[in-house]
């Protein structure tokens, strides 16, 4: 098993001894709670959640509170509050008329700092603020009156960044990590959030508030029952589902329980326990508290890719980064490629393309429904060839490296000094191809069975024409289907790779 | 430019829309502008921009006008449409997302009775709306900066509205049929006050933002389009409305909203074309220019007699 952080081994979990997040704690985001919980049974109730919340903090030696707050968006990378006693008086953009709430808080502007030298050791844009008069988004507000009322904790509130994705917010909670772990605190992580968050476009009644559709809630609770259960991994990688189901598809997707999960070492060992869900004005919100703990559902049943340094699109200003990676630069040729394939791509080629000669091999990993074949080129990385999973076989990318030469088809992109070189886009297809075929055949399937490929060109313009020449010999008469996208560089010297999902 | 054209608005001497504006509200401008309210200082910089607002300035010189009216991306509300009812805001504004360029110190009126009053008649009109009477309620960056660049004496009152956000829970059809219907109703209530307003959609065209900054954020050697994609969408947009074609603008909002992440979803510039009962009218172009990655143009409509005549 995989271990993640040097975290997690299978079935049991780091105890937290020294330093790191000892408690996390899911909050909503509305003022309803805070200022008018008698207004609604359902609100009081969130209201006493919170306070049982507060109490267990109390009652912790947490020495630090982190709020990851998805009401406080940002552009430039994320920013982290460092003003040491912010003070003002917030209202709600919508429910201004619940009333105002007054704040001064303490903050650890040395953490602050802390964390945003992390976030910058680990290739994020950060910054700190610390301006008066600074607005604090109404989620951390409302967090921090409720679950540190006295300021009994000093707090550190971060920003939710609209454009990052999965790998820069995971990255985001590793530096935080980091953090903690030099200044050796004990911090209980917060995040601010909705669940489904679709609220009613017209003004209702306090007493008739409930969640805005079935399905809304029906989502609501999977997701509590997973958390109540500790899946907080699987929820996690559960975040872009949730978001087209259940969220108003606004800029700032659901990406809070990345972050969290990151900062507890993504895994999926917690006890968890739900203390309230209710509506507000249609929204769902939950109070839900994950403690650590030695046995869960065990480690999550599925995973991206991780990622310890963000590489994306932070560079776009600067002409000598120029060569990095955009997202702009992915073409995609279907339509329903999702943004999920560009985002961990990305990420994973950008990482790997910082090696001028390609990296170095791997032999396949073993293990159950795992096949690999020594005919097929060794691994760049700790996966197998093919997996099998029910009538399924997903094979990883293959490009058209040979098995036993390592050598490559229509000739290498370029050379060790990284000059480019003129190759041949179909004589590496070809190659490409019958390298898929042969895992296939190894495996106990055929080209015959392959029902999806996506394939990835370093160059779609140069090279579309003569991929697409090749891929018709041999897949005209299967049909599977397709998507071809562009990408800025694959991991070895190669021009073409593919990812086949068969029939087993 | 033909005087054939049909003037946006209906001019009248007692009262009614006597220009508009789109007028983007990109904080940064304040900033390169150095006014005394805003605490931090600057270079200078987006001088294509700030000299787009001067001309806008001067342009609207001969223009009276009794009130702003403005819808601003950055109040959004999910609850309805709101309206600013309080009289008069002094604080300090800190834009939440570039707080190093913009902490500034406003000082606004407002004409409640005209907000009460576009209020009132976008409600008889079927709209949810909702009077924000809250007097610790901060006025939103958008308005403040759009108010500030076009009118920097602070002089006028101001009726600000809020943009909901329709097209995040339904579609870009839906706010523009909202929108349409507010602009209506906009204008109808503008016209029985009696008063002279200048309407200003504030927003940017596409919308897609470089994520880091420089050192030194007015470093104009950085400054540009974040894609060609985008800059083609802007350039068409423009080049509609300064042909007077509002009404395409308006058909091809969808489109233009979902591929250049345009901050048009707002409402602001659907709802200011309403209230200018969709004019031929050839708007002014005053200046356009990128900041941080969007793309920002500053354009004038004038109504009533001389409508037209001004086109570039
Ligand atoms: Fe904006």
């Amino acid at each position: 098993m995989r271990s993640w952080n040097g975290n997690v081994v299978k079935g049991q979990v780091r105890a937290v001894t020294e330093s790191g997040v000892i408690k996390s704690i899911v909050v909503p985001a509305h003022p309803h709670p805070y200022l008018v919980p008698e207004q609604n049974e359902g609100w009081g109730r969130l209201r006493a959640a919170f306070d049982s919340a507060r109490e267990e903090i109390e009652n912790s030696d947490a020495d630090l509170l982190i709020i990851y707050s998805t009401l406080w968006p940002s552009i430039i990378g994320h920013q982290i509050q460092a003003d040491p006693n912010p003070e003002w008086i917030f209202v709600d953009h919508d429910f201004h008329d619940v009333g105002s709430i007054p704040y001064s808080f303490d903050i650890d502007s040395k953490f602050a700092e802390a964390w945003d030298e992390a976030n910058k050791k680990r290739g994020l844009q950060s910054r700190t603020v610390a301006y008066h008069g600074f607005p604090i988004d109404g989620g951390s507000v409302v967090a921090l009156k409720l679950l540190n009322p006295d300021n009994r904790i000093p707090a550190v509130i971060c920003s939710s960044n609209i454009y990052s994705n999965r790998s820069e917010t995971t990255v985001l909670a590793k530096a935080c990590l980091d953090a903690l772990k030099e200044q050796g605190r004990k911090a209980v992580a917060v995040v601010v959030m909705s669940l489904s968050n679709r609220m009613f476009t017209e003004p209702i009644d306090a007493s008739d508030d409930k969640i805005h559709s079935l399905k809304d809630d029906e989502w609501n609770n999977k997701i509590l029952e997973f958390l109540g259960d500790g899946r907080l991994e699987d929820v996690a990688q559960l975040s872009r589902n949730i978001h087209s189901q259940i969220r108003v598809q606004k800029v700032v997707s659901f990406k809070p329980m990345w972050w969290l999960s990151g900062m507890n070492g993504q895994h999926n060992n917690f006890t968890g326990r739900v203390l309230a869900y209710e509506a507000l004005h249609g929204a769902g919100g939950g109070v839900v508290i994950l403690d650590p703990s030695g046995d869960g559902v065990g480690d999550k049943e599925y995973d991206e890719d991780d990622v310890e340094f963000y590489q994306g699109d932070r560079s776009v200003l600067d002409s000598v980064m120029a060569e990095t990676i955009a997202e702009e630069e992915v073409q995609i040729e279907s339509e329903e490629s999702s943004e999920d394939i560009e985002t961990s791509l990305l990420m994973a080629l950008a990482k790997e393309q910082q090696s001028e000669h390609g990296p170095e091999l791997w032999e396949p990993t073993e293990g159950d429904g795992q096949h690999s074949t020594e005919k097929a080129p060794k691994p760049v990385g700790p996966y197998p060839h093919a997996r099998k999973v029910g009538d399924l076989l997903y094979l990883s990318g293959v490009g058209p490296r040979q098995a036993d030469s390592n050598d490559i088809p229509g000739g290498p992109i370029k050379d060790e000094e990284g000059e480019t070189l003129d190759y041949d886009i179909e004589a590496q297809t070809k190659a490409c191809i019958e390298n898929v075929k042969t895992i296939l055949e190894t495996s106990g399937s055929s080209l015959d069975n392959v029902l999806d490929v996506t394939s990835f060109l370093i160059d779609m313009d140069r090279d579309f024409k003569g991929y697409n020449k090749v891929y018709g010999e041999y897949f005209a008469e299967i049909g599977a289907t397709r998507t071809t996208l562009a990408v800025r560089a694959l991991p070895t010297p190669i021009a073409v790779e593919l990812k086949v999902i068969a029939k087993a | 430019m033909s005087k054939t054209h049909r003037p946006c608005g209906v001019y009248m001497a007692e009262g009614g829309i006597v220009a508009a504006a789109l007028a983007p509200h990109p904080p940064h401008l304040v900033y390169a502008e150095n006014p005394e309210q805003n605490e931090p200082t600057s270079e200078g910089g987006w001088e294509q921009l700030r000299w787009g607002y001067e001309r806008l300035r001067n342009s609207l010189k001969d223009v009276e006008y009794d009130v702003i009216v403005i819808l601003s991306p950055h109040w959004q509300t999910y609850v309805g449409t709101h309206f600013l009812g309080v009289e008069h805001f002094k604080s300090l504004s800190v834009d939440p997302i570039f707080p190093n360029l913009f902490r500034f110190h406003y000082d606004m009126n407002v004409d409640v009775e005209l907000a009460k009053a576009i209020h009132d008649m976008a409600k008889e009109d079927g709209m949810s709306v909702k009077m924000m009477e809250n007097p610790d309620f901060r006025v939103d960056y958008g308005t403040i900066v759009s108010c500030h660049m076009v009118r920097p004496q602070w002089d006028k009152p101001v009726v600000a509205i809020s943009s909901n956000r329709s097209r995040h829970y339904y579609s870009v059809e839906v706010m523009q049929e909202m929108m349409m219907q507010l602009g209506e109703s906009t204008r109808k209530a503008i016209e029985a006050s009696g008063k002279r307003a200048l309407v200003i959609a504030s927003n940017s065209l596409s919308h897609r933002h470089f994520t880091t900054e420089t050192a030194v954020p007015e470093d104009m050697s950085k400054e540009h389009i974040t894609s060609h994609a985008m800059h083609l969408w802007d350039m068409r947009m423009i080049e509609m409305m300064r042909s007077g074609k509002a009404r395409e603008v308006l058909d091809m909002m969808p489109e233009f909203v979902e591929q250049s992440i345009a901050e048009a979803d707002g409402g602001a510039l659907t709802w200011m074309l309403s209230a200018l009962e969709v004019p031929e009218t050839p708007a002014i172009l005053h200046g356009y220019g990128t900041i941080i990655g969007t793309g920002n143009a500053i354009m004038e409509w004038k109504c009533g007699e001389g409508a037209g005549e001004s086109g570039d």
